[in-house]
């Protein structure tokens, strides 16, 4: 492969892949919301 | 009739969805062939900038579109956009976010339909030992209707996604992009590093994966201020996304307004992005190159990426020997059918959104119901497809419907509903704050983006020449809206048919020519009845004193 093509294709799969990696880091690291929230598998836990 | 209360089963699940119904068969079979069409590498700027300028903003504006009308009991986007203001009209400019699902779904079902019946194809062996020619026959054939097979996968896909839908959002949909969507990345990595470290001389490759890469991924700088590559990027962004079609405002009806739809947008939409870049270039291309080498690819993506997908690679995998072109073609076709799926069902629940809210139905009869339809609807697509049914559908219902509709909903949102409220919308229970620089890029930029989409789609130059076209006069290219609706293309064929005193082909010709008035007929009488549905509602709403 040619320099800059394996720049282009490095730096572009490197930054989606962090960005697309933190944003859903971020929502499982979230604490949900108290109840009564959007979603209905937590509805009978304790809070 | 008893009304089923619907809900998400849990944050993740809600995203995977959101992220599924983005996801589809044009992430794997798409995106590679445009990049390679507009400029390889650099095709990826434009791309980037569309995504932040245009992508985002609409995630944000449908996210917040549909709680902010899900908080008000309406899950469809008729009464969505008929919340948001006061003038009676939108509504039925709502009508698009019902109209699109059912029209697209009656040819992507027969698309998905394509991906089981060609896992089958691929565990029964029916490819091994054909030629190349032999496996792109067997494509044609299967479309040409040889046998009764397509109208079983169809059917069999048909009554899947309605079984799933009539589950409900957590118990149907949920269950599903939970299972697919993980799977569908576990396959598209795998066979992204079976493409790339594909070796030269290896099972009769002419050229190593790299090669396919370097062809992608190489930059022609030169085409990066080129309209045809910003329409291009911005179109692609636009459909890769599943906006303007009313299934994302759905889903994001059924969030709390105190639950956070600013983060769960970047996560979906990222996951997209994820899926498209990362996997949907590394597999196709690669492999296609490393055994047919890039003149023979550059000539095949001009008919675009289908081909490849279904035509080739079925030969391409069984040159790797018998158990991996198992595994590969059952991981390639069972990637694309995870993709279709989950997309398919965000077709559905608008429809059935809209019955439950207005006339009472149950789950299940919403779902049966969208069913039916999408089997009357899809019929012609499947008996008539080489006669451009299909092809007419995905214009009118999946290009041109789907930019019209987003234009229109940007335009209420920004300037009707207002962008302060809009902010206060985006921003109400978010897990991160939207930066203020969106409210400028959601009023102005994403408008003016579209409008630019918009109008490169209906006065398209010829040959996608736009400097060509301001230097030496606008001439309009057949594939543009005004050239598309009075069939000028199809017409030129004909007289030059007619010329060259080729009888056959004048009678195919004005054969086709009628089957694609005919489609367009369908699709405006579906349109119509779903306007009028939507009428009735609201006379329905009027006489039982339900609007405030």
């Amino acid at each position: 492969m040619s320099s800059i093509a394996l720049i282009m294709m490095i730096s572009t799969i490197t930054v989606v892949t962090v960005i697309t990696g933190y944003f859903f880091w971020k929502v499982l690291k979230t604490p949900p919301r108290e109840e009564p929230d959007s979603f209905s598998e937590n509805d009978d836990e304790k809070r | 009739m008893a009304q089923q209360k619907e809900a998400w089963g849990s944050r993740v699940g809600l995203i995977l969805a959101m992220a599924g119904n983005a996801v589809g068969l044009g992430n794997f079979l798409r995106f590679p062939v445009q990049a390679i069409q507009n400029g390889g590498g650099a095709f990826i700027i434009p791309y980037i900038v569309c995504f932040l300028l245009m992508g985002i903003p609409l995630l944000w504006v449908e996210w917040a579109s549909g709680r902010f009308g899900g908080t008000r009991g309406h899950h469809s986007t008729p009464f969505i956009l008929d919340s948001m203001d006061k003038r009676k009209f939108w509504k039925y400019i709502g009508v698009f976010g019902i109209f699109t699902n059912l029209a697209v779904a009656a040819y992507y079902c027969y698309l998905e339909s394509w991906t089981l019946s060609w896992v089958w194809h691929t565990v029964t062996r029916s490819f091994a030992g054909q030629s190349q020619e032999e496996v792109a026959g067997f494509f044609g054939d299967y479309v040409g209707l040889n046998s009764v097979e397509p109208i079983i996968f169809w059917i069999i896909c048909l009554v899947l996604n309605t079984w799933i839908l009539s589950k409900g959002l957590s118990g149907g949909v949920e269950k599903v992009a939970k299972i697919g969507m993980p799977l569908l990345i576990l396959f598209g990595v795998f066979l992204a590093v079976m493409a790339v470290s594909l070796k030269a001389g290896e099972h009769g490759a002419i050229n190593g994966g790299s090669v396919g890469l370097n062809f992608l991924w190489t930059p022609d700088f030169s085409t990066i201020w080129s309209p045809k590559v910003w329409l291009a990027a911005a179109g692609q962004i636009f459909f890769t996304l599943s906006v303007g079609m009313g299934s994302i405002q759905c889903y994001a009806s059924y969030v709390r307004k105190k639950d956070d739809i600013a983060l769960n947008a970047m996560s979906a939409g990222w996951m997209n992005e994820f899926v498209e870049v990362v996997l949907g270039a590394a597999i196709i291309i690669p492999i296609s190159v490393g055994y047919l080498g890039v003149d023979k690819v550059i000539e095949m993506t001009k008919s675009g990426g289908l081909g490849l997908g279904f035509r080739t690679l079925p030969f391409l995998f069984e040159q790797w020997g018998t158990v991996l072109a198992i595994i590969c073609g059952v991981f390639w076709f069972g990637l694309l059918f995870f993709a279709g799926i989950t997309s398919s069902l965000a077709m559905g629940t608008p429809w059935m959104g809209f019955m439950t809210d207005e006339f009472g139905w149950s789950r299940q009869k919403g779902a049966w119901s969208f069913g039916a339809i999408v089997l009357i609807l899809g019929l012609p697509t499947v008996l008539f497809f080489n006669q451009g049914v299909f092809d007419e559908y995905d214009y009118w219902a999946g290009t041109v419907s789907l930019v019209v509709f987003a234009l229109a909903e940007i335009i209420l949102f920004a300037w009707v509903f207002g962008m302060k409220r809009g902010m206060q919308e985006i921003n109400s229970g978010g897990d991160i704050q939207v930066p203020k620089i969106f409210g400028f890029v959601i009023k102005w930029i994403t408008p003016i983006l579209l409008l630019g989409v918009f109008l490169g789609a209906l006065i398209t130059p010829a040959g996608n020449d736009w400097a060509g076209a301001l230097q030496n006069g606008w001439v309009l290219d057949n594939g543009s809206i005004i050239k598309q609706i009075t069939n000028s293309g199809l017409k030129e064929q004909i007289a030059a048919a007619q010329t060259a005193g080729d009888q056959a082909l004048v009678d195919t010709l004005t054969e086709k020519k009628l089957y694609i008035n005919a489609s367009r007929l369908l699709l405006l009488a579906v349109f119509g009845g779903v306007a009028y549905l939507v009428y009735i509602a609201y006379r329905k709403r009027i006489k039982e004193g339900r609007f405030v």
